[in-house]
């Protein structure tokens, strides 16, 4: 992703940020559910320089014939980037980053779903990841979850997510690609927000004790940012402009 | 009842209390949380939430419209909308002396035929039987097949059968309802048809607001005069 940049200053003497953001504020984020016809459920997500969208399909057959499960459906996730998602043209196979990615995101929205009604299908997810600038997976878990409630998969709730970290010895809110580059830590958290539950915690640098419990919150305050744009971009799509 | 109802989506609470969770609901301590996208409902001792969006789940005794896609020589296999395919056994049709050498499946039903069925038996480690050898079942020779939305089905026939009643009347159609969200409209006259169809249509799009059912008429009576 280019040089690194070392005149870059990550934190002003006015707390501000690379990117003209406060410590505790996330990006620009707008989602839209629906949007694509020929799928079950779908979503768009805009997170910042982000741009993802989210296709599911399902419950349906599966294929092949022996992943399928007698007791429950099962839940299939494909994280992908397009080649033109990053400044350097990005080889379109899978590479470890997106499986390890798409096997992340399937973890995080298993404890979501409820898929023991629909025994002997799967529910498969589709992420394409249009433009990438750090912080994709909290983005695109945000998205399929707004997908799989279109697609109406029983769940128990939403899965939001947002990531936390700390750069120039700050914890800070949603971390961009610079400060994932240059900054200490990076921590994607996804959250259940009515179950108050962590469905994916990651963490990727150095924190103390303190500095840890500081950035969960500071995550799970991001997360319940997000959450109410899912609920805005559902309520949106289903109940217009919210007559009754 | 109707300032008890809301809209709600995953992970909604719709209230607390002793309250029995029947559909798309769960217990979860003693808040009771909402699993789909729709309108909750609260009656005096249970809640439940009426979904608007979700694939069809077959139950026993829906009458369904289902596509033939294929046979074996001892069953054909139905397209119902849903994650399932419908299991047509060859008996149902020719009754207890069918014999696989015998009779030809083709000959009764062929790929892209289109049935009246009922779900006959169904449960979680089988694919639904259903059965045509009933009554206004089997195959249909002619009319529209309309698709909407099978969680809409219910607004489709309204309370009582009055939304469904109110398009049959204005049109004069015959409209038969499969649980799985095809509809099969027919109808003499291409007008009432076409009027019929956009009713149908009108219903999957507006399925959440209020007194949908003077809206339709409305629109059906509009058409009249142009």
């Amino acid at each position: 992703m280019g040089g690194r940049d070392t005149t870059l200053v990550l934190l002003d003497e006015n707390g501000i940020r690379c990117d003209g953001r406060k410590v505790d504020e996330p990006r620009r984020i707008m989602i839209k559910a629906g949007g694509l016809k020929n799928a079950d459920g779908s979503a768009y997500i805009e997170f910042g320089d982000n741009k993802i969208l989210v296709g599911v399909f399902g419950p349906r057959d599966v294929h092949p014939k022996h992943m399928s499960n007698t007791d429950t459906g099962i839940l299939r996730v494909r994280y992908h980037m397009e080649p033109f998602s990053v400044t350097e043209r990005k080889n379109p196979a899978p590479s470890r980053r997106e499986i390890e990615i798409s096997k992340v995101i399937k973890e995080a929205l298993e404890p979501a779903v409820m898929l023991d009604k629909f025994p002997r299908t799967a529910v498969d997810v589709y992420i394409e990841v249009l433009q990438a600038d750090g912080g994709t997976r909290c983005a695109a878990l945000s998205a399929a979850s707004v997908a799989l409630a279109d697609a109406g998969i029983p769940m128990r709730d939403m899965v939001a997510a947002c990531a936390a970290g700390k750069a120039a010895d700050t914890i800070i809110l949603d971390v961009n690609n610079e400060e994932d580059q240059a900054g200490q830590a990076d921590m994607p958290i996804g959250y259940m927000p009515s179950l108050e539950k962590i469905t994916l915690l990651q963490l990727d640098g150095i924190l103390t004790p303190a500095e840890y419990k500081k950035c969960v919150e500071t995550g799970i305050h991001g997360c319940k940012i997000v959450y109410e744009l899912q609920k805005k971009a559902l309520t949106e799509k289903y109940f217009g402009n919210g007559e009754k | 009842m109707e300032n008890k109802r809301k809209y709600v989506i995953p992970g909604d609470v719709i209230t607390t209390g002793p309250y029995r969770p029947e559909q798309n609901v769960i217990l979860d301590g003693n808040k009771i949380i909402s699993t789909a996208i729709g309108i909750s409902e609260i009656y005096d001792d249970s809640i439940k939430v009426i979904p608007l969006t979700g694939k069809y789940i077959p139950k026993i005794d829906d009458l369904v419209i289902g596509k033939v896609v294929s046979h074996t020589s001892l069953s054909w296999e139905l397209d119902i909308n849903s994650c399932y395919v419908g299991f047509l056994p060859a008996q149902d049709v020719f009754g207890r002396d069918f014999s696989a050498h015998a009779d030809e499946l083709s000959s009764k039903l062929k790929s892209g035929d289109l049935v009246a069925a009922r779900i006959a038996n169904f449960d979680r480690t089988r694919d639904p039987l259903v059965t045509i050898a009933d009554r206004d079942l089997g195959k249909i020779d002619s009319g529209h097949l309309v698709k909407i939305s099978p969680s809409k089905v219910p607004r489709l026939i309204g309370k009582r059968g009055t939304m469904i009643q109110t398009i049959e009347m204005a049109t004069g159609a015959a409209i038969t309802i499969g649980q799985n969200g095809w509809v099969v409209v027919s109808c003499e006259t291409p007008e009432g048809l076409l009027k019929a169809k956009k009713a149908i249509q009108m219903v999957d799009e507006k399925a959440h607001i209020a007194n949908l059912t003077d809206q339709v008429k409305e629109m059906l009576e509009s058409k009249d005069e142009s």
